[in-house]
Order: structure tokens, then C-alpha cells, then sequence
């Protein structure tokens, strides 16, 4: 369904002008492709096509939000409350697109970020302010992720396995640090909580972090030689390696990104629940999967977009809202959730197929 | 001829792919017994063609006849119970399988549901001692198996089957000089016995040898039908494949000895691979192009990929001057050096990406200011090299997935072009590029020596090697058994010596 849109306009170019070559090779060439906006335009359409469908799902779930909850739906307070509820995961979401597309997966999501929201909540940390407290809850997350990336890259461990022991690790050392508390934060450092109940124009400061976080990802991933790197090193090692791409570094740098995006949104869920602890995060990396491979990311790596696991992500957000305001169980919504799945993976691979 | 019932006939064929008209009436009649071979320019539509006989797809238009009787084979399955096998170009075995795995993939013997194993295995080698490569395990992963051993397999497959037609795309790209005789003895067996063989390939001198009957393609139309194969002229053959005239010569070369004044670009002293490589010394000069001849397996891609930093060595590798050590393909292309490798889709391209992304793979640091990319001089560099080698169709979006063979490689050839390289090596660079193209190849390639560039070329093809390099390395089993200018050698001599190792 994407290809015909996307390259339709090219039809005339190949045929014809090769047709009426007998001249010079060269000529025919040059004059075909000469007016420039096209290839821009059918560019920016095909990486948007593949949306269309999730905008279209997300599209659907407001009509359905609008007839059963047509009043609490679409007010204001639980739109916010959505966004606020995606920020979270959605950072982790970010770091999780590239590290797939990069050919890899991160088990231990969740609990980097419990134990960057434990660190930065003990008593020794909170004792130097919030700013070292969110400069902590960072290093240590990308810290882990460092550790990921070393031990898979050059450890030539299996990235399922290295971040599986991370986070079964992770979440024991959180757990030891924090002695199975919940650590508060404290008075003295209201300004990180402040990152959740102070609004600008009526949204919540985190999710402008959310924001910014995907924003920046996004101009990564598409603007810079980091983000064709990416691409190349997930989408086929040996070509990239032969290209002279360094690709167990580049490996290693995607698995400390995935860490520093874990790092942050402790920063969000400390001000959200105004606590750390090492119960955090449970199951965040099966719900940031989840969101990456609804949202087009390919498992195998090599294609994928930030947009797409947003979107992915908004759309599991907004279902658990919709279960939420119908006063619907929860386990009906685990139910409605794996069954997404099961669709948006069937339908990748039905576009899979269509090119030979 | 017309006496004889033709064994296939397809009749006004039509594909079209999103944006392109791959076949548009296309027209093929093959005869029982006879080799007919299939010629056309790169994206003339040959192995589109070839993939609708076998079922791969499907035609928008147009009959298909096998025997008389319509047939319309919706799935490779179904191709294969009619009695076609085919060799696709694009190798199609599974790495993580074994080589008689492969080879009865799809049509195990077995009994009660349970595959035969030994039966397997005692098949596939008869089957592989009969194509001359009995040195080939049935038990080895095909993984591991080498470009031109995975060819083998690809041919044991077709062979393990029931066939009437063996339909062969471009098989001798990766077999050196004696696998193709070889071959051409498979060919002539299965022949005698009645079988049809459709063969594509670009070398001209081999549809001589082999072809009774020579069908030719052109931008997706028939161009010509069953010209005879070993009068038809030359001239007349490329100017219907390409609607002009192309002069099929190699690049004037430098007078002999104008390079040594020049520095060296690279120096490479008693170069190691255990058990692959032994004492190998050379040295490639500013604006020379040396060759390296040899078998296939004889260590020629080992020398370039070990000089490219892509395999480990022993021994010493300068790039003017400086060592290569072992700071593996990110210090070589670093310093200057640039590969296209000899498998093109497994080792050089990204098949989902754009044709300018895989040109500009190896050279995303020029575009780059602290990391951010130019997308704008990207794109107009990735048009221009497009433009220069002609890669068609010339649409720099289209992923590279969807051009055919042979322009798949001039994409990678181009991405060495974009960056100003001190030494490039060339494994198989004309490998699948058709006849016009190769002459187009061969003058950038000689241009871009002239400019002080240092090129080593390994091709399986003895007079490509003669008739472009100035300077010659024969390898065997090895070791470099002679060195010297191209001018004093001939294809019989150089064969000679990669064979028998007859040096001076
Ligand atoms: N899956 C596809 N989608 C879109 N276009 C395609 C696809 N496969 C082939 N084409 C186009 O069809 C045309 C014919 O390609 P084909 O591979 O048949 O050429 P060929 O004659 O085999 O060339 P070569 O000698 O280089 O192998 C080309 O223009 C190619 O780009
Ligand atoms: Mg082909």
C-alpha cells in the first residue's frame, strides 16, 4: 500500500528515457530527474504512509472515547493526564527505538530506571539539592546503560541475555540500596516535584521534557550521521563494518542512549510519585517494546521511526484511559493490549511482504 | 528448428512494479534440448523474466505454455512440480542450514515423515562430485561456505530436482575459469537428456560456447528472437541489447614503467593468513591499477580483505607509509582506502535504504558539521554519481532493493567515488554489470588511477584483469607465483600458471 503513492510519480522517468538513449548514455539521465521538489515530496510521504494507520487507530480510539465518555473524555484535565502518563515510558520509548532499529533489544529498561530514581533519592544524594539529584538519577542510568553496551559490543554477549542480567541486577541493587523502601523526596527538594504540578499554559512541565526528549531523538535519528549509523548497523552489520562504520562502538553508544532516556524519566517518575524506588518501572520494557514495534520498528532492526513508537506508545496510553473512565477491569485491558500487538505485527509484515 | 515443438513459450508478458513497467510484452520460445540464452543491459527485465517462470511473480499480462499446455505457476511450488528449476542470481540458501540441507530444502526424501539423513547426504555429494566439488561437506553450514561454493550448492539444488527446464541467472558471476568449463559440461549432459536450459549471463564469449539460440531483451520488450548463438556478430548482438554501438575495449593504459617514480600507495611485506595466505609482498603505486589473477579460493579476497583491515594478519601493511596495524576498517577508510567487496548484497548494501543512502554510507563524515548531516549536498553528490555510472532507473530515492544486479553494483562502486580515496580495492567490480556498462566502468576506473589514485582489481575473468591492470600478481594456493607488467602476459599463459603454477 505505500509503494504505489510513494513512487508513483517516478513511472514515466525509467522507460521512457531509456528508450530514447541511442544519443549518449548520459543525457537521458540527467534530463529525467531533473525537477528537483519531487524526490523531496515522495520522500516525505513515504515516511509518512506507514503512520497513517496509527493515526488512523489513535483517530478511532478518540471517537470511541468521545461516545462512551463524551464529557470526562475530552476535557482538558485528562488529556493532560494522558500526556503526563505517556512521558514516562515514552522517554524510555525513545532509547528503546534506537536500539532496535540498531539491530538490539533492552530488557532491563525498568529497572535502570528504578534504580537511578533510588539513587537519587537517598538520604546522601537529596543532601546536595535537586539539580545533583537529576544529575545523578542520569549518570546512573546511563551508567548502566554503558555496562549494556560494553558487555554486548565488546563482551560479545547477546544483547537479550547482557540486559536481561542488567536487569535482574539493577533491580537487586536498588532493592539493596534502598532497603526495600520507598524513599520520599524530601522538602528540601519540592523542585523536582515542581517538574509535575507547575504548568505552563495548563500542561505540566514534564511533559515539555517529553517533549523535548522526543524532539531530540527525532533530529537525531534523521538529521545527524548518528542516526544513519544507526540504520546501517541494524539493518546490516557487515555492510556497515566493510563501510568502515566502527559498529561495536556505535553498539555500545545506543545501549548507553537507552540508559541516559532511563535516567531521565526517573527524573519524570520521581516527580510524579515524589519517591524513588526500586519498584518502579515494573514491566515498563515490555510496554516500550511493545510501542516501538506497533509503532513500524522492525525486531531484526534496520527500519523504524521515532514518530511510529509514539504513536505506538499513545495509543496504549489512550486504551488504559478509555478502561480507566468506563470503569472497565484491568485485565480485559491486558487482553485489548496483546491483541494490538498481535494486529500491528500482522500488518507489518503483510507491507513487508509486498516488495520482493 | 520450427519443426520441433517448442518445450516453453511465453507470449506478450507484462509486469509492472510500482513505478516501472519491468516487462512490457515480453516474448520467449525455448526448444527441448537447447541452451537459450537470455541477453540484455542491466534492468533490461532478464531476471524479472526468469521470476515469473518460476512462479517468484506474478505477470499482469501474457500466456505462459509449458509443453503445449497453459500453465500458470502462482508460487515457486508450483513451478517446481511442473518441472522448472531455477538458479536465481540473488542467491536464495538459508546460511543457518546445512548444505544438503539446502539442496533437498522443500523435497526431503523420507519415509513416514522422517527425513532420510543419510539419504540426504549420500544424494548431495553424488551430486556435488558431479559438479566437480566433491571437496564440498554436506554437513557444513552454507554460512560458511565461500561466494562461489554457495553457487555450487545453488546448482546441486536445481539438479536434486525432476526438471525439464533449469533455468541458470547469471550463474558463472561467481565461478572462476575452470568452474565455468565445468559447468559447462553440467550443461551439456543435461541437454543431451533433453532437458531445456535458459542462460543469462553478460559474457558474450560464453553464450558463444554454450548457446544454441540467444533471445534478446531491451528495456523490457523482445528485442530480437532465437538469433543463432555462435554467428550472430558481436557488433549486431550489443547494439540490439544496447540501441547503439559500443566499442568493447579496455582504457589506453600509461606507457609501461611511467610508474616508478611514483610513491607507493600501499606496501604490503610478507603478509600471513594461517592457512591461507603465505609471504606476500607487493606494492600498488600512485595511478597503477594492479591485478590480482588466481582461482577462486586461491587467496585473492583473503589479501584484500586482510590489506583492508577486514580480517586479521600477520606481517606489515603500509598506507603511504603509515602502518595499517589493527585498527580494522574504521583506521583503513580513515586513512584512505575503500572496498567493494565481492558479495554485494550480503556485504555492501542496505537493500531497504534509498540508492543515496547506500552511496554515502562510507562517506557520512563529509557531510557532517559536529554531526549534523547536509541532507541537501547528500542528495545532489548521490544525483551526480547516479548521473556518472548510470544507474538506472536514475532515481536516487528508489531503495536499492529494486534495481537490478548489475545496477546494484555500480551503487556500490559509487560510494568509493564519492570520497577521495588513496587506494581502492576491487573484488569483482563488473561482476553482473552487462557489456556497456563494464566500458563505461572501465574508463572511471582507469580515470580515477589517473588521478593518482592506487587501484588492486581482483576479477575471476583473466582478460579483464590483462586488459585493464597495468600490472599483474598470479596467485596460488596462496603465494604470488609471478609478478609483472600485463603487457608480457596472455590469457594462456596467465591460466597456465594459476592452474599448473608453471611460473618463471
Ligand atoms: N521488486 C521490484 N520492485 C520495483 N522494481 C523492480 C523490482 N524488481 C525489479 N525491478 C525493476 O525492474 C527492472 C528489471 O529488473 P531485472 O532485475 O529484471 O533486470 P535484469 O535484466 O535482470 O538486470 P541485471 O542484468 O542487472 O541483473 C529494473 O528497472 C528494476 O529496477
Ligand atoms: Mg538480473
Amino acid at each position: 500500500m505505500t509503494e504505489p503513492q510513494g513512487r508513483a510519480p517516478a513511472s514515466p522517468a525509467s522507460p521512457v528515457d531509456v528508450a530514447g538513449s541511442p544519443a549518449g548514455p548520459d543525457a537521458p539521465g540527467a534530463a529525467a530527474p531533473r525537477p528537483a521538489p519531487p524526490p523531496a515530496t515522495r520522500l516525505s510521504r513515504l515516511g509518512e504512509v506507514p503512520h497513517l494507520g496509527l493515526v488512523a487507530a489513535l483517530a478511532l480510539l478518540a471517537v470511541v472515547g468521545l461516545v462512551t465518555v463524551p464529557d470526562t473524555f475530552a476535557s482538558a484535565s485528562n488529556l493532560v493526564g494522558i500526556l503526563s502518563l505517556a512521558a514516562t515510558i515514552g522517554v524510555i520509548t525513545v532509547g528503546a527505538t534506537f536500539v532496535i532499529i540498531g539491530g538490539g533489544i533492552d530488557l532491563s529498561v525498568g529497572a535502570v530506571m528504578a534504580l537511578a530514581s533510588v539513587w537519587a533519592t537517598t538520604l546522601a544524594t537529596q543532601s546536595y539539592g535537586p539539580l545533583i539529584m537529576i544529575v545523578c538519577a542520569v549518570l546512573v542510568g546511563a551508567g548502566a546503560g554503558l555496562v549494556n553496551g560494553l558487555l554486548i559490543a565488546y563482551g560479545r554477549l547477546v544483547p537479550f541475555i547482557a540486559t536481561l542480567a542488567m536487569l535482574v541486577a539493577a533491580r537487586g541493587l536498588a532493592q539493596r540500596m534502598s532497603d526495600r523502601r520507598t524513599q520520599l523526596v524530601q522538602q528540601g527538594n519540592q523542585a523536582i516535584v515542581d517538574l509535575s504540578t507547575t504548568r505552563v499554559l495548563g500542561v505540566p512541565v514534564l511533559v515539555y521534557i517529553f517533549a523535548v526528549v522526543v524532539a531530540a531523538g527525532w533530529v537525531l535519528l534523521n538529521r545527524t550521521t548518528f542516526g544513519r549509523r544507526t540504520y546501517a548497523v541494524g539493518g546490516n552489520p557487515e555492510a556497515a563494518r566493510l563501510a568502515g562504520i566502527d559498529v561495536r562502538r556505535h553498539t555500545m553508544w545506543l545501549y548507553a542512549l537507552s540508559g541516559l532516556c532511563c535516567g531521565i524519566a526517573a527524573v519524570l517518575i520521581m516527580a510524579r510519585t515524589t519517591t524513588g524506588s526500586s519498584t518502579h518501572g515494573d514491566l515498563y520494557e515490555l510496554d516500550a517494546i511493545a510501542a516501538v514495534i506497533i509503532g513500524g520498528t522492525l525486531l531484526t532492526g534496520g527500519r523504524g521511526s521515532i514518530v511510529g513508537s509514539i504513536l505506538g506508545l499513545l495509543i496504549f496510553t489512550v486504551i488504559t484511559n478509555l478502561f480507566i473512565l468506563n470503569g472497565l477491569n484491568t485485565s480485559d485491558q491486558l487482553i485489548a493490549k496483546g491483541l494490538i500487538i498481535v494486529v500491528a505485527v500482522l500488518l507489518q509484515r503483510r507491507s513487508l511482504r509486498s516488495p520482493t | 528448428m520450427s519443426a520441433v515443438t517448442p518445450l516453453l513459450q511465453m507470449k506478450g508478458i507484462v509486469k509492472r512494479f510500482p513505478g516501472v513497467r519491468a516487462l512490457d510484452g515480453v516474448d520467449l520460445e525455448v526448444l527441448p534440448g537447447e541452451v537459450h540464452c537470455l541477453l540484455g543491459q542491466n534492468g533490461a527485465g532478464k531476471s524479472t523474466l526468469i521470476k515469473v517462470l518460476a512462479g517468484a511473480h506474478r505477470p499482469d499480462e501474457g500466456v505462459v505454455t509449458l509443453g503445449g499446455e497453459e500453465v500458470r505457476p502462482a508460487s515457486p511450488i508450483d513451478a517446481i512440480r511442473l518441472g522448472i528449476s531455477t538458479i536465481y542470481q540473488e542467491l536464495d540458501l538459508v546460511d543457518g542450514l546445512t548444505v544438503a540441507q539446502n539442496v533437498f530444502l522443500g523435497h526431503e526424501p523420507s519415509r513416514l515423515g522422517f527425513v532420510g539423513r543419510s539419504e540426504v547426504g549420500r544424494a548431495t555429494r553424488g551430486l556435488l562430485t558431479r559438479l566437480g566439488h566433491g571437496e564440498i561437506r554436506p554437513g557444513t553450514e552454507v554460512g560458511r561456505l565461500s561466494p562461489a561454493a554457495k553457487q555450487v550448492v545453488s546448482m546441486a539444488r536445481a539438479l536434486s530436482r525432476d526438471t525439464r527446464l533449469i533455468v541458470m541467472d547469471e550463474p558463472s558471476a561467481a565461478l572462476a575459469h575452470d568452474e565455468v568449463a565445468n559447468l559447462f559440461r553440467i550443461i551439456r549432459e543435461l541437454t543431451a537428456q533433453g532437458v531445456a536450459v535458459i542462460y543469462i549471463s553478460h559474457r558474450l564469449e560464453e553464450i558463444r560456447e554454450i548457446g544454441d539460440r540467444v533471445t534478446v531483451l531491451k528495456d523490457g520488450r523482445t528485442v530480437a528472437v532465437g538469433l543463432p548463438a555462435k554467428t550472430t556478430p558481436t557488433g549486431e548482438i550489443v547494439s540490439l541489447m544496447t540501441g547503439r554501438s559500443v566499442e568493447h575495449v579496455f582504457p589506453p593504459r600509461p606507457a609501461p614503467g611511467s610508474h616508478e617514480g611514483r610513491p607507493e600507495v600501499l606496501r604490503v611485506e610478507d603478509l600471513a593468513v594461517p592457512g591461507v595466505l603465505s609471504g606476500v609482498s607487493f606494492s600498488v603505486r600512485a595511478g597503477e591499477i594492479v591485478g590480482l589473477a588466481g582461482l577462486v579460493g586461491s587467496g585473492r579476497s583473503e589479501i584484500i580483505e586482510a590489506v583492508y583491515g577486514a580480517r586479521r594478519f600477520t606481517g606489515n601493511v603500509l598506507l603511504e607509509g603509515r602502518p595499517v596495524g589493527r585498527g580494522g576498517t574504521g583506521r583503513t577508510v580513515r586513512l584512505g582506502m575503500g572496498l567493494a567487496p565481492e558479495e554485494r548484497k550480503s556485504q555492501a548494501l542496505l537493500l531497504d535504504q534509498s540508492v543515496t543512502r547506500n552511496i554515502s554510507l562510507a562517506g557520512l563524515g563529509r557531510y557532517s558539521r559536529l554531526g549534523w548531516l547536509d541532507r541537501r549536498r547528500e542528495a545532489a553528490d548521490a544525483r551526480s554519481l547516479v548521473e556518472r555510472l548510470d544507474v538506472r532507473p536514475g532515481d536516487p530515492d528508489r531503495p536499492v532493493k529494486t534495481l537490478s544486479g548489475g545496477n546494484q553494483q555500480k551503487v556500490v562502486l559509487a560510494r568509493w567515488l564519492l570520497n577521495e580515496r588513496r587506494l581502492l580495492l576491487l573484488d569483482e567490480p563488473t561482476r553482473g554489470v552487462d557489456v556497456g556498462a563494464r566500458a563505461e566502468l572501465y574508463a572511471v576506473i582507469r580515470e580515477l588511477a589517473d588521478s593518482g589514485i592506487g587501484v588492486l582489481l581482483v576479477s575471476s575473468e583473466v582478460p579483464e584483469v590483462l586488459g585493464l591492470a597495468d600490472r599483474v600478481l598470479v596467485i596460488r594456493e596462496g603465494t604470488v607465483i609471478h609478478q609483472g607488467d600485463a603487457r608480457d602476459l596472455d590469457e594462456h599463459r596467465v591460466l597456465d600458471m594459476i592452474m599448473e603454477g608453471g611460473a618463471l
